[in-house]
């Protein structure tokens, strides 16, 4: 039988571009800012795990943080790397060995869109010399074929982007602070059709840090928890459609989200029914329509009518999506993004989300959080929170 | 006629063909996987006809390692060419990612009957793509 495991500390370094602080700075920055949420000092805690994609290694953080001998392990992978911490932490916690732990992930990328190397992809040469080894591609082909299959038209894109600026206006850790209307949205410069320059999020910079720990340690303290209901990682099955591949089979496959989706709402005992609210992958508003579905939230297609009936907006109606402008608005620090998605739904699951918050079924906050990464090469994480 | 792109990517000959493989299970893959992966595998000479199965264009310069126009020394986005983009299905083999050629983005849907072909790519190599059939090559087909 394992261990309850709770979330109660939160921090976060403002996401977007703070010039003056390296990633790893922002780093400690959201660990601080989550030692104090908790009430807890540095040398509380028993065992750490985190890192980034483009910003160094985090256990260099002690350093600043403290030289407290914990256990600290680098996290490197890629997207997930923010879940797979949070992972990591949860089942230190699970296992009965520790009380206290941290997950922290940041990052720091240059300007303009990710660049890969075909050879830490196992790819030839040739896929990126001629201009097919591109993360952006990938969304907007995966988009466009999802498109024409299920009748999702062009507004609907540009409608998942207006409201990802508009969670973003009243949203303190957002990059993208004003709105951007329709109109701008679909007829900005094109990227990769179908999709315009406001449908993409943007490599940026950020820190998110959680603190974990056991139902016991939380009672002690007294502390204001969350409860980590399930969390599940999986990476692609056979035959699937994932970014970076020069082949794809024939015989359609299955997805890592759906298997992830699946495997955290078993784990949970509930089903995409009982949320209240959601964070979802959006690289780009495609995404964030198919991963509505492939999470299980609506059948493909039934996102053009949920979005033109606001269905996902904060007091929408049925699942609000995105609270906090996800990575459109908030930008994607590849190591931190995963957290800053369960960051928001511990501030939604609390009640402190101020002007963005989701109301819950008895006036305070929701009772179940969703949040669910992507990344390359084709992989899923999904976390289910609890406010009890 | 430039260099190939690489070597081994498509056959030579008047009529070349992508070069995939086909897996001890029959399955058929690309790229023809190389080293220890390539045990086993035979190469397979693709199909030269496909039925277009996802599009987009691409509209700025990509970073390295693309070596197209725009990425040479001096160049600049001002220097770069669009290109669009796509996904092939070979029937009953696999679907391959190629550049689309002698098209406009607006006519390509799902489903668009396309042909392989060998094109020039920048000062010194040639690469591959596909472009909508004509008459005479579905005669042959």
């Amino acid at each position: 039988m394992s261990e309850n495991v709770y979330i109660i500390g939160a921090g976060i370094h403002p996401f977007g571009r703070t010039d003056s602080r390296s990633g790893r700075e922002q780093g400690v920055y959201a660990v601080r800012e989550a030692l104090t949420d908790a009430g807890l000092e540095w040398p509380d805690i028993e065992c750490a795990y985190g890192g980034s994609a483009a910003a160094g290694n985090a256990d260099i953080m002690v350093n600043e943080l403290g030289l407290t001998s914990l256990p600290f392990t680098n996290v490197a992978n890629g997207c997930a790397t923010g879940g797979s911490a949070l992972a990591a932490s949860q089942q230190a916690i699970a296992s009965g060995m520790y009380d206290l732990a941290l997950a922290v992930g940041f990052d720091k990328h240059p300007r303009g869109a990710f660049n890969a190397k075909p050879s830490d992809y196992g790819l030839p040469e040739w896929y990126g010399q001629t201009g097919m080894m591109l993360t952006t591609q990938f969304f907007a082909l995966k988009i466009q074929r999802y498109m024409q299959l299920h009748g999702i038209s062009r507004t609907t894109l540009g409608r998942v982007a207006e409201k990802a600026f508009r969670n973003g206006t009243i949203t303190p850790h957002a990059w993208r602070r004003s709105p951007v209307d329709l109109d701008t949205i679909m007829n900005a410069p094109m990227i990769n059709d179908p999709l315009t320059k406001y449908m993409f999020c943007s490599p940026a910079e950020g820190a998110v840090a959680l603190i974990l720990a056991s139902e016991k340690k939380m009672k002690e303290l007294g502390a204001d928890g969350v409860k980590i209901r399930s969390v599940a990682v999986k990476t692609r099955p056979p035959n699937s459609f994932e970014v970076f591949q020069a082949g794809i089979s024939i015989e359609e496959g299955g997805k890592p989200t759906v298997l992830a989706s699946k495997a955290a709402f078993e784990k949970a005992g509930i089903g995409p029914e009982d949320i209240s609210v959601a964070q979802l992958q959006d690289t780009e508003s495609g995404a964030e329509i198919m991963h509505m579905a492939e999470n299980g939230f609506c059948k493909d297609g039934e996102q053009e009518e949920w979005l033109a009936n606001g269905w996902t907006e904060i007091g929408g109606g049925k699942l609000p999506v995105n609270t906090d402008g996800g990575c459109l608005a908030c930008g994607e620090p590849i190591g931190a993004s995963g957290l800053r998605q369960v960051y928001e739904n511990v501030t939604q699951l609390r009640g402190r989300a101020g002007e963005r918050q989701v109301p819950g079924p008895n006036g305070k906050g929701p009772r179940f959080g969703y949040s669910h990464v992507y990344g390359a090469p084709g992989l899923s994480g999904v976390a289910i929170l609890e406010r009890e | 006629m430039g260099e190939k792109i690489d070597p081994d990517l498509w056959s030579d000959g008047a009529q070349p063909h992508l070069m995939g493989g086909r897996l001890p299970s029959g399955q058929i893959v690309f790229p023809m996987p190389t080293g220890d992966a390539a045990e086993g595998v035979e190469p397979y000479k693709l199909s030269r006809r496909g039925k277009l199965w996802s599009w987009t264009s691409q509209g700025f310069l990509p970073k390295e390692p693309y070596e197209g126009p725009g990425s040479g020394p001096g160049e600049g986005p001002p220097d770069f060419q669009p290109y669009l983009l796509g996904y092939v299905e070979l029937p009953g083999e696999v679907i391959v990612e190629s550049r689309i050629v002698d098209c406009r983005l607006e006519d390509l849907h799902l489903g668009l009957e396309l042909e392989f072909c060998i094109v020039p790519f920048n000062a010194r190599y040639d690469t591959f793509a596909f472009r909508p059939a004509t008459a005479s090559e579905s005669k042959a087909a």
